[in-house]
């Protein structure tokens, strides 16, 4: 079997590709989501404790 | 074994665990990802009547499965949190929620993809579908609702009551198949065994383990943030390492 052919899928490529590749990509934007929530938390944070010990 | 889970159950304790915790679940689920999909894709033979098209049930399959799975987990918490009014089980279901409305998307999106090419359409109002697709709609509507009230503790409230009111849905999608004709198919892995290949047998397994241990890697990555979030004006958030410049 030549890679062309298991890109194919016989004939089902855009089917079994899709699913792989939306699921791939849903799992992607929610790491990149989940590790942007943290940064702004931690920031905020940060910005609140300086804050406080500006007064 | 006299372990105090109530220790446990303290946002404070919780959060130095999960951290912990998962670099193990990350590194795991990633590695059975890996091995799932040299199973599914150059062990498991093609199918007979499918062709290559039923590959498409290496990631249907669990990411359905799980978006049932984490409904009713996110809707136990829930119901723990209002009954013994603890804080960290209301922010388990949070997080929980987007992970499940992601999976039971990807449920629909595959089940669309696989669909067309064997029955000749991506949608039809189905039970199994429709029922699925609610499911959707439960989680977004949790996260809609949760995130309109701006107390955190009523709105754990309110939305502990939605979660739990909206379980009666899961074996509705679970026995949809048996209840009614649909195009759906019934289950294939019954307790009296199955008529699948090993090979399916094995990377199905595999990917639902794998798929399993990214929703625990997420969920605990999520909360983390959540508990930061709430327990913000407490002395021990301040004191953290990741506070330090």
């Amino acid at each position: 079997m030549n890679w062309s052919e298991f890109f194919a899928m016989k004939g089902y490529g855009l089917y079994v590709w899709g699913s792989y590749g939306m699921a791939m990509l849903v799992f992607i934007i929610e790491i990149v989501m989940v590790r942007h929530r943290r940064t702004l938390i931690v920031q905020r944070l940060r910005q609140m404790r300086d804050a406080a010990s500006n007064v | 074994m006299a372990i105090n889970w109530f220790k446990y159950s303290a946002p404070s304790t919780f959060y130095g665990a999960a951290g912990k915790m998962i670099p193990w679940f990350a590194a795991s689920s990633a590695l059975l990802f890996i091995l799932g999909l040299y199973l599914g894709f150059f062990v498991a033979p093609t199918d007979v009547q499918q062709s290559e098209a039923y590959r498409i049930m290496f990631i249907h399959v669990p990411v359905s499965i799980l978006s049932m799975l984490i409904y009713l987990v996110m809707a136990g918490y829930a119901a723990l949190g209002l009954i013994f009014n603890t804080r960290l089980s209301a922010m388990m279901a949070s997080s929980l929620a987007p992970t499940g409305a992601l999976f039971a998307f990807l449920s629909l999106w595959t089940g669309a993809l696989w669909g067309k090419p064997m029955w000749g359409a991506w949608w039809v109002w189905d039970a199994r579908l429709t029922s699925e697709l609610i499911l959707l709609f439960l989680y977004l509507g949790f996260i809609a609702l949760h995130a309109s009230i701006d107390d955190p503790r009523r709105a754990d409230r309110a939305s502990a009551l939605l979660a739990i009111i909206g379980s009666v849905n899961v074996p509705i999608i679970y026995f949809s198949v048996q209840w009614w004709n649909t195009l759906h198919q019934g289950a294939t892995i019954k307790l009296t065994g199955t008529t699948m290949h090993v090979a399916m047998q094995q990377s199905l397994l595999v990917m639902f383990l794998a798929c399993w241990l990214y929703v625990i890697t997420m969920a605990l990555l999520r909360v983390r943030s959540i508990i930061l979030e709430r327990e913000r004006n407490n002395q021990w958030v301040m004191e953290l390492t990741e506070m330090k410049p």
